[in-house]
């Protein structure tokens, strides 16, 4: 409670009207900034509230509500300023960009925080800046936020820390110890795109500070082996984002360099932005350009099936195949292209191979799993179980000798499978198709 | 042929344990279970008055946790907690399932009662998560922090737990205003409240006790919302399906 009456007095004392309109000004453009960074987990880390105080994180994550874009609404997501040195052309505030600035304070970005957190409006912070003067001097208000609301408000719910590129090993340190998860956003997946499009920036500054977080991660770890009480580094680990369809790159570029970023740096989540066109720039695709939401949702997919289900990159894409499929989902396109391991046996297949059916989830692999421990299953439990058959029924086989006896050659099948299923992105090839006609 | 055995109960989860120890107990065939409030029109059947006693809804449960990892006790519980119609006789179907199996391990999802409790637990599991995000506190004098709810199960049992450790330091109250109760916590532990006159926890009486800046505070949320959507990306469908319209009216940014 003493907590809450502080802040409560705070703005009580000054003028409370002037200076609440002038919060709300600066959080609508502080957001407005923010809100291109995509992550918004709240999930992962665990901290428990201790001597009654404020929030707590359970590991699991909740979206407290959805912007009419779909998106979740799980952080309070802003920038501490949105001043900038440097001159990034795919960032809207880039130091030439005209538009309004704005910087928070420490204190106003805390209150709000709580304030919110206390009404169940949000699961925590995302704070982010832009860079003024420097990286350390940036990055040292970020970690004062952070501490102020961990030391002095108590408070335990989530904190997500942009790590700013360029910042020194000792404040990396000190980051991870007050925020669940830190972050640098690499933008751009490849080099050669880096250099064109944000020339101030180096690529080692965006890599040093994710080998810090990784490294202390793998320290303190160790360290709590030996004494438990340890505390936590970063318990919700590192994330980073890559902005899609801004400088050309192939999809196998970017699940590469993913793929890269989630072995070396041992990232929880790889986020996949599709560029949004706010600036007019020749280097950039122009404004007015479609968002490529379609293939943001492609990458995702099989971001998924490298991290749950069991395929590596090279298996989905490769030399020969450069781009995923845009009509049908990376897992379908696969199995299209390895007709010859089909059609399995759901009574009698391993759960990797199980994954790799088309049509069967995750969740529906376990309760084959466990369902056919007791009898064989055929195509009504298969139904019960909440298979979509429309697709797996050309993979497998099951206790019933009806089945798909018919080869079909994988155009063919793609076919059958397109004409019999509605996919919400359909508008989307419509339009394509009436190119032509 | 025998009438069918209509087995009425008080409508809590202790209830209903007893109604399956009567099952068995008096050897019943094929009962029906159902609450004291459901209207009965069924001709040709015995009804019988099931008294909730404590200690044979213990021995029950008991004898199901023997049987049963933590999770499916708590989905069996969840499923209760539906509240849907004729759930009671799924329940009780399960649990004759569960008893007669001897081993603990392996769940059987090729059968329906269980594959069907599976199901509707994680229908009142997704209501229950629901919750925990779209509750809105608003403060009101004497530092108290309020919210009504109307979900679509009797959820507040399961959510306690959640707020409790949350929000610790603050006094709270959530009303579910279909089921006309609710759980409040005064800093200590929480308990079951009701309204004599359910007028005191309407929104417009809440209204009229915000504390200062309690509106402030809405209006920087909104505005908040409003700022982080991204217009090039609408998308309506999604929007409503994330975020179904039921729940708007106790959103303060969706007022």
């Amino acid at each position: 409670m003493k907590s809450l009456e502080r802040s409560k007095i705070k703005f009580n004392a000054q003028q409370p009207n002037m200076l609440f309109d002038r919060i709300r000004e600066k959080l609508s453009i502080l957001a407005d900034a923010a809100k291109y960074d995509v992550s918004c987990a709240s999930s992962g880390g665990k901290r428990a509230n201790t001597n009654k105080g404020l929030g707590n994180n359970t590991g699991m994550g909740i979206c407290h509500s959805y912007t009419e874009d779909g998106r979740c609404v799980s952080l309070l997501k802003i920038l501490l300023t949105n001043h900038c040195i440097y001159d990034c052309a795919y960032c809207v505030t880039r130091k030439s960009n005209d538009i309004k600035r704005a910087a928070f304070k420490i204190q106003e970005v805390v209150d709000l925080t709580i304030n919110f957190y206390r009404r169940n409006y949000i699961e925590g912070l995302f704070l982010s800046s832009g860079i003024f003067k420097n990286a350390d001097y940036t990055m040292e208000r970020l970690i004062n936020v952070a501490k102020k609301l961990r030391l002095e408000e108590n408070f335990n719910g989530y904190i997500h820390l942009k790590s700013i590129p360029g910042t020194s090993d000792e404040l990396m340190r000190e980051a991870g110890l007050y925020a669940d998860r830190l972050s640098v956003n690499i933008e751009i997946p490849t080099v050669s795109g880096l250099k064109l499009l944000a020339p101030d920036k180096k690529h080692e500054d965006f890599i040093k500070p994710m080998e810090k977080v990784k490294n202390e991660i793998i320290q303190y770890n160790t360290e709590r082996k030996i004494i438990k009480s340890t505390p936590r580094y970063a318990p919700a680990g590192q994330s980073t984002q890559m902005i899609i369809g801004a400088t050309g790159e192939s999809d196998r570029d970017i699940m590469y360099s993913a793929t890269y970023y989630y072995k070396k740096f041992n990232m929880r989540r790889v986020y996949y932005s599709g560029y949004v066109p706010v600036l007019t720039d020749n280097r950039l695709p122009s404004l007015g350009t479609e968002v490529p939401m379609l293939r943001e949702n492609r990458l995702y997919q099989t971001d998924w099936l490298l991290r749950f289900y069991g395929f590596s990159v090279n298996e989905i894409l490769n030399d020969t195949h450069k781009n995923l499929d845009l009509d049908i989902d990376p897992k379908l396109s696969w199995a299209l292209r390895n007709l010859n391991l089909f059609p399995i046996d759901i009574n009698t297949a391993n759960k990797l191979m199980l994954a790799r059916v088309p049509g069967i989830g995750m969740q529906s692999v376990y309760k084959i799993l466990e369902a056919r421990k007791f009898r064989n299953l055929d195509w009504s439990h298969l139904k019960a179980i909440g298979i979509a058959l429309n697709r797996a029924q050309y993979f497998i086989t099951c206790n019933s000798k009806d089945f798909h006896k018919k080869e079909l050659s994988a155009s063919s099948l793609k076919n059958i499978l397109l004409k019999n299923s509605n996919s919400k992105y359909t508008k989307h090839f419509n339009q394509q198709l009436s190119l032509f006609s | 042929m025998n009438p069918q055995t209509i087995l009425v109960y008080d409508g809590t989860f202790d209830g209903f344990l007893c109604c399956v120890f009567t099952v068995y107990d008096q050897k019943i065939t094929d009962p029906i279970i159902r609450k004291r409030s459901q209207t009965n029109n069924q001709l040709f059947t015995i009804t019988e008055d099931i008294i909730t006693k404590k200690q044979q809804a213990i021995r029950v449960w008991n004898g199901f946790k023997k049987k049963t990892t933590s999770n499916e006790q708590r989905g069996f519980f969840k499923a209760f907690l539906s509240e849907i119609k004729g759930v009671e006789n799924t329940l009780l179907n399960y649990m004759k399932s569960i008893f007669i199996k001897t081993s603990r391990n392996a769940i059987d999802f090729s059968n329906k009662d269980i594959l069907k409790i599976s199901q509707v637990a994680r229908m009142v599991e997704r209501e229950k998560h629901r919750m925990e995000a779209f509750v809105r506190f608003q403060l009101i004098k004497d530092s108290l922090y309020v919210s009504t709810v109307a979900p679509d199960f009797n959820v507040l049992p399961l959510i306690i737990h959640h707020f409790k450790d949350r929000y610790a330091d603050q006094k709270w109250l959530i009303f579910d205003t279909t089921r006309k109760y609710g759980i409040y916590y005064d800093l200590n532990s929480v308990e079951i409240v009701t309204f004599d006159n359910v007028s005191e926890i309407d929104p417009k009486t809440i209204k009229g006790h915000y504390c200062n800046q309690e509106i402030d505070f809405q209006k920087l949320w909104t505005t908040y919302y409003n700022n982080v959507n991204i217009k090039a990306r609408k998308n309506t469908k999604l929007h409503v399906q994330h975020l179904p319209k039921r729940y708007w009216k106790y959103l303060t940014e969706k007022m």
